[in-house]
C-alpha cells in the first residue's frame, strides 16, 4: 500500500482545526496523539447502541458490550503478539501498570537488600513506584548510565546485575530522547540470572511492530492514547506465570470468585487484576484504534515516521544556537533540543501563536535534564500523520523565535 | 497611583500593538528593564511553583504599602512580572485584594492565566493576593 498522508489527515478531524488563526501544526504526540474518526466513531457507536456493563449480565447488551471488550483483548494479544488474551490486563495507562507490579510483584520477591534496576532514560512514573517499593523494603535502586549520544551503557548494565537484583524495568523509546533501547538484549541479560524484566513501550508501539515473545520481557506496557486510542485505557502485559503467582492489586468487584467476610477467593486471570467497572468504551476503542493502525501498517509507519525524523533531524540542525539532546543511532518519533538560551517556555509561547504546538519543560523526566545541563527542553514529537512542510513550520518559526529573543 | 489605575495604564499601553509579535517584543522589553532581584532573594521560599518556568516572588510591608520584586528564567513571563508588579507593587493590602488582574485578558495575554499546572505566572498571581491577605491580617492585628 503506498501511504498518502494527505488521505491519513483527513481520518484525523482535528487536524482541521485552527490555532490563534493558524493551521494547527500538531507535534506533541509522544505527549498524546490525535484520535481518528474510526475511533472517535467506536465511541459514539458505543454510547449509541451497545452500553452496558460487561461480565455481569445475561442480557443482550451486556453480553454485546462483553464480546466487543473481550475481542479488544484479543486484538491486543494479537497486537504484541501475546502467548494468550489472559495475559493482557487492562489499565489505566502505564503509570497504573507500574504501580500494579511494583505492588504485586514487589509483594512477593523484594526484600530488604534486594535490588531493582532502572535506567538513566526512565519517566517519572518509571522511577517513583520503584523508589516507593524500595522505601517500604528498604531494597536498592540501581541506574543503568547513558553516553552523551543518550545510549544506555550496557556494560555498566552488566556490572549492576547480580543475586541480589529482583527486577529490571527500563524504557523501551526514551520519551526525551528517542533512544530505542536494545531490549532482547537487556532481557537476555537478565534472564541469566533469573531475574524478570519490565518495559515502558509508551512511547514504542505507535512506532513499530512490538513482539512481546521475541523480545522475551515479564511484562510490558503502553499507553492507548499514544496509540491513537481515548485516554485512560492501557495495557499491562504480563506472562500468565507471572501474573498467576502474583497478589491482586485492587480488591472490589469483578477480580472475585467468591466473597464471605472470612474469605474471598480470586477471580482468574486476568480478571483477578481488574477490580471495578472498566473502562469499557476505552478498551473497545483502543482495539478500534490498533486494527486503524494495522489497516496503515506499522512497517509503513515505521519508514514515514523515521524520514520525518531525519528530515525534522536535518533541518533544525541547520538553525543557529539550535543544540539537539539525544542523538543515539537507533531512535524513534522524538526530537527534543535546546535552543540557544532562549527558555523552553518562551520558545513554546511564541510557536504557539504559529499554531505550533511542541512540549515545553522537563518532560517528567528531571534526572535526564540534569545530566544535560538543562533545565528543561523543548520537544517535536512525530505521528504519520505530520509533513515536512509542518516541519517547516516548525523550523521558520525557531527562526522567528531567535529573531525576538537573541540580540 | 492604585492598581485599577495601573491597570488602565497598561492597558491604555498595549492597544498600541496590533501585531501579536510586537506585543511580545513590548513583554521581553519590560522584562528586561525591571531592577535585577539580588540573589539572595532567589530562595526557596520566594520561589513560586511552576512546572516550566521559575518564578521567584518576594514581599516586604513598608509603611502601610506591600513592595514586590520579582523575577523569572523565563523571558515571557518576567515581561508578565514586570506588569504584575506595577499593578501591584507599593499598593496597600486591601487594594492588592480588591484588585483582579483583568488587564492581562484586556491586553489579550488570558491564555497565561489558564489554571494549566505548567503556568508559573497564574500561581504568582495567587501568591500575590495570598500576600495581600497575610499583611492586612497583621495590619488589623497590630
Amino acid at each position: 500500500m503506498s501511504f498518502d498522508v494527505k488521505a491519513i489527515r483527513r481520518d484525523f478531524p482535528i487536524l482541521n482545526e485552527t490555532v490563534h488563526g493558524k493551521p494547527l501544526v500538531y507535534l506533541d504526540n509522544a505527549a498524546t496523539t490525535q484520535k481518528p474518526q474510526a475511533v472517535i466513531d467506536t465511541i459514539v457507536d458505543y454510547y449509541t447502541h451497545t452500553n452496558s456493563n460487561v461480565h455481569r449480565g445475561i442480557h443482550t447488551l451486556s453480553q454485546l458490550a462483553t464480546n466487543q471488550a473481550e475481542n479488544a483483548r484479543h486484538i491486543v494479544q494479537k497486537f504484541l503478539n501475546a502467548r494468550e488474551d489472559r495475559e493482557i490486563i487492562f489499565v489505566r495507562g502505564c503509570t497504573e501498570a507500574m504501580n500494579l507490579v511494583a505492588h504485586s510483584y514487589g509483594a512477593l520477591h523484594v526484600n530488604e537488600g534486594d535490588e531493582i534496576i532502572i535506567s538513566a532514560q526512565e519517566h517519572h512514573s518509571n522511577i517513583v513506584p520503584w523508589q516507593m517499593l524500595c522505601e517500604e523494603k528498604k531494597a536498592l535502586l540501581r541506574i543503568i548510565p547513558i553516553n552523551d549520544a543518550g545510549e544506555l551503557l550496557l556494560d555498566e548494565y552488566a556490572k549492576l546485575l547480580n543475586e541480589r537484583t529482583k527486577l529490571v524495568s527500563v524504557v523501551h523509546v526514551s520519551n526525551t530522547l528517542g533512544t530505542i533501547n536494545p531490549i532482547k538484549e537487556i532481557t537476555a541479560m537478565a534472564h541469566k540470572y533469573g531475574i524478570p524484566v519490565f518495559v515502558d513501550g509508551a512511547q514504542a508501539v505507535a512506532h513499530f511492530a512490538v513482539d512481546v515473545q521475541d523480545l522475551d520481557v515479564d511484562f510490558y506496557t503502553f499507553s492507548g492514547h499514544k496509540l491513537y486510542a481515548p485516554t485512560g485505557i492501557g495495557v499491562l502485559y504480563g506472562k500468565a506465570e507471572w501474573l498467576e503467582k502474583m497478589p491482586p492489586y485492587h480488591g472490589g468487584g469483578a477480580m472475585i470468585r467468591s466473597v464471605s467476610f472470612e474469605k474471598t477467593t480470586y477471580n482468574e486471570l486476568p480478571f483477578k487484576f481488574e477490580a471495578g467497572t472498566p473502562h469499557i468504551e476505552g478498551v473497545i476503542a483502543l482495539g478500534a484504534a490498533i486494527e486503524y493502525v494495522w489497516s496503515i501498517g506499522l512497517e509503513t509507519i515505521s519508514k514515514y515516521e523515521d524520514e520525518l525524523l531525519r528530515y525534522g533531524t536535518e533541518q533544525l540542525s541547520q538553525i543557529e544556537g539550535l543544540r539537539i539532546i539525544g542523538t543515539a543511532a537507533h531512535k524513534a518519533g522524538v526530537l527534543s533540543f535546546a535552543l540557544a538560551d532562549i527558555h523552553p517556555h518562551d520558545v513554546g509561547t511564541i510557536l504557539d501563536n504559529d499554531g505550533i504546538a511542541i512540549r515545553t519543560g522537563h518532560h517528567c523526566t528531571q534526572p535526564l535534564m540534569e545530566r544535560f545541563g538543562v533545565p528543561a527542553l523543548n520537544r517535536a514529537s512525530f505521528a504519520f500523520y505530520n509533513t515536512k512542510e509542518e516541519i517547516d513550520a516548525l523550523a521558520a518559526g525557531l527562526r522567528k523565535v531567535v529573531r525576538m529573543f537573541v540580540n | 497611583m492604585t492598581a485599577l489605575e495601573a491597570q488602565n495604564l497598561i492597558v491604555q499601553e498595549f492597544s498600541g500593538y496590533d501585531d501579536w509579535e510586537d506585543k511580545y517584543r513590548h513583554i521581553i522589553k519590560l522584562g528586561k528593564d525591571i531592577p535585577p532581584m539580588s540573589d539572595e532573594l532567589h530562595t526557596e521560599d520566594n520561589k513560586v511553583r511552576g512546572c516550566q518556568s521559575q518564578v521567584w516572588l518576594h514581599a516586604e510591608f513598608n509603611d502601610g504599602k506591600v513592595v514586590f520584586q520579582g523575577d523569572s528564567d523565563a523571558a515571557i513571563v518576567k515581561g508578565l512580572v514586570a506588569l504584575a508588579l506595577r499593578v501591584y507593587s507599593h499598593q496597600t493590602p486591601q487594594d492588592i485584594i480588591a484588585t483582579q488582574p483583568d488587564f492581562i485578558q484586556k491586553i489579550g495575554l488570558d491564555t497565561h492565566l489558564s489554571p494549566n499546572r505548567t503556568n508559573g505566572f497564574a500561581s504568582m498571581i495567587k501568591k500575590i493576593k495570598t500576600y495581600g491577605i497575610a499583611f492586612s491580617l497583621l495590619q488589623q492585628q497590630a
